[in-house]
């Protein structure tokens, strides 16, 4: 197989307090490759989202390695990564439009080339009648909609997504996961999701990585394939899958194992 | 659309009560203010103390025309807008670098809680010594009520914003400055317009007890020259006028608000 995109090695983490040490990660080794869509499960605060916070440099790292196309992530590398948070954080000053352009903003990449792709996405994925309103004014699939294009604009190699359908009520939650699912996936994004629903993950990812609790280490490493027959492979339809259940008992027995 | 006769009733209502209150804060008024004329007419009270709204209007009609009025109004407005300027920028400057430095803030913080705490009045003499008994010292005097108040309210609110609207910055790619221009200060609109009109309050307390005691001009020295004097019409007038004067700068600032908080 080719080089995968992104390769975490051992990778280990202590967070430090007045009170000690606590160790939140320990020897976590996997690796993603383009186009695929991965999805890390465990226990709450294991430190999972401490992961993403890793790969996209938001905290240094402590030990081992990440490498994104072969190279050694240093401190301060230029990546070009997606994040999406569990809340959308849509500014309430700005308008829709304004806030899907504040990574262009700050990029300083508000070229008529990067404008004409936002507005692309904004049309293509049904923001157009939006673009002037208020955060306030959308529903909450629609907001994180507007996340994610805010995200896409940029064109990022990876998406990292951070439980962000965790805020959402549980019917939202289901619609926006579909269509979250069915964006990134048509766009062939490479996404690493981090959630605590397993059958999120197995509704959406194609391997699953299961935690154990902290200090977290990877448990088992399960590929999803789900016999859909012709059907595209969206996170709805998998869900109503024969073989979902299978793969939602053997995650969950994972989950559950002390190693 | 058609109301339902339920709704139309219930809208009438409310508005019957809200012009209800409205009538009554106004008959309060005229009500005490008659009682005040009264009292003083049939001598219930000694009108040299106390005098009387009549004598109150005669008064300041005297003081417009033959002590400038309206210049004294105009400079303690003037020392007022402008040291409530100054507060304005000194405090979010100040609350800023503190966010940018937070190892700074935690050292200054001890120091701006005892400024803060301070009775300002306590400060005046001294700033006359310093600065000398002029404008200047007055506006000094009207920032320093209000001044450190300011840059601890502001600072709390920064450090309060939302720390995944912050991270979002970052993992946009941004920096502190992005976080501190794109989120902190548009987040914190809404805190900072409340600080100034809590100011605009605090500012008007200062500039006139920088007055009292190093002033020629305005209001604070109407007051005490007609104390020192046994003037008390003109004590009250300024009183009144005073009054007027904050009602009408708190409710130019509340209307700021409230055009904000429309347009969002």
């Amino acid at each position: 197989m080719n080089q995968p995109l992104l390769e975490l090695q051992k990778l280990s983490l202590s967070y430090h307090t007045m009170e000690g040490e606590v160790a939140a990660l320990s020897d976590i080794t996997f690796s993603v490759h383009e186009g695929e869509f991965v999805a890390v499960v465990g226990p709450s605060g294991c430190g999972k989202s401490t992961i993403l916070n890793l790969i996209c440099g938001l905290l240094p790292i402590e030990k081992g390695d990440i490498y994104f196309r072969g190279e050694r992530l240093a401190k301060g590398s230029p990546l070009n990564i997606g994040y999406m948070l569990q809340k959308d954080h849509l500014f309430e000053w700005r308008t829709v439009y304004k806030n899907i352009l504040l990574g262009l903003e700050i990029r300083h990449m508000k070229t008529a080339e990067h404008l004409a792709r936002a507005d692309a996405l904004i049309e293509q994925y049904g923001l157009s009648a939006f673009r002037d309103s208020r955060p306030s004014q959308l529903s909450g699939g629609m907001r994180q909609r507007a996340a994610l294009i805010r995200t896409l604009v940029l064109d990022p190699d990876l998406m990292l997504l951070d439980e962000p359908f965790s805020a959402l009520d549980y019917q939202t939650r289901l619609s926006v996961a579909d269509d979250i699912g069915t964006i990134l996936r048509s766009s062939g994004k490479t996404a690493v999701l981090v959630t605590h629903d397993i059958s999120e993950a197995v509704s959406m990812a194609d391997r699953v990585i299961v935690l154990t609790p902290r200090p977290a280490r990877v448990q088992s490493i399960i590929p999803i394939s789900l016999s859909l027959g012709d059907a595209p492979r969206t996170p709805m339809a998998s869900r109503n899958a024969p073989d979902f259940k299978t793969y939602f008992n053997l995650i969950w027995k994972e989950l559950h194992t002390d190693a | 659309m058609r109301e339902s006769a339920l709704q139309e009733q219930y809208r009438k209502q409310q508005k019957r009560r809200k012009y209800r209150t409205h009538f009554l804060r106004l008959s309060l008024f005229a009500a005490f203010l008659a009682a005040w004329e009264l009292s003083a007419r049939t001598g219930l009270i000694d009108s040299f103390i106390f005098s009387s709204p009549s004598q109150i209007a005669a008064t300041c009609v005297n003081l417009t025309l033959e002590e400038g009025l309206f210049t004294h109004i105009g400079i303690t407005l003037y020392e007022t807008i402008v040291s409530f300027l100054l507060v304005l920028a000194v405090g979010i400057g100040s609350a800023v670098l503190l966010w940018l430095f937070p190892g700074a803030a935690k050292v200054c913080e001890p120091y701006l809680v005892i400024l803060n705490s301070l009775p300002k009045s306590a400060l005046a003499p001294l700033l006359i010594v310093w600065l000398g008994a002029n404008t200047t010292t007055i506006i000094v005097s009207g920032m320093s009520v209000a001044v450190f108040g300011s840059i601890m309210n502001l600072y709390t609110g920064f450090t309060e914003i939302d720390r995944d609207k912050l991270t979002l910055i970052y993992t946009l790619g941004g920096k502190k400055r992005h976080a501190l221009f794109k989120v902190v200060l548009p987040g914190s609109i809404p805190l900072i317009l409340s600080v100034l009109k809590v100011n605009i309050g605090l500012c008007l307390v200062g500039v006139i007890i920088g007055e009292f005691i190093g002033a020629r001009k305005g209001l604070g020295y109407i007051i005490i020259y007609a104390s020192q004097v046994f003037k008390l019409p003109w004590l009250i007038a300024s009183i009144i006028i005073l009054c007027v004067i904050a009602v009408l700068l708190y409710s130019l600032l509340n209307l700021l608000e409230k055009c904000y908080a429309k347009k969002h």
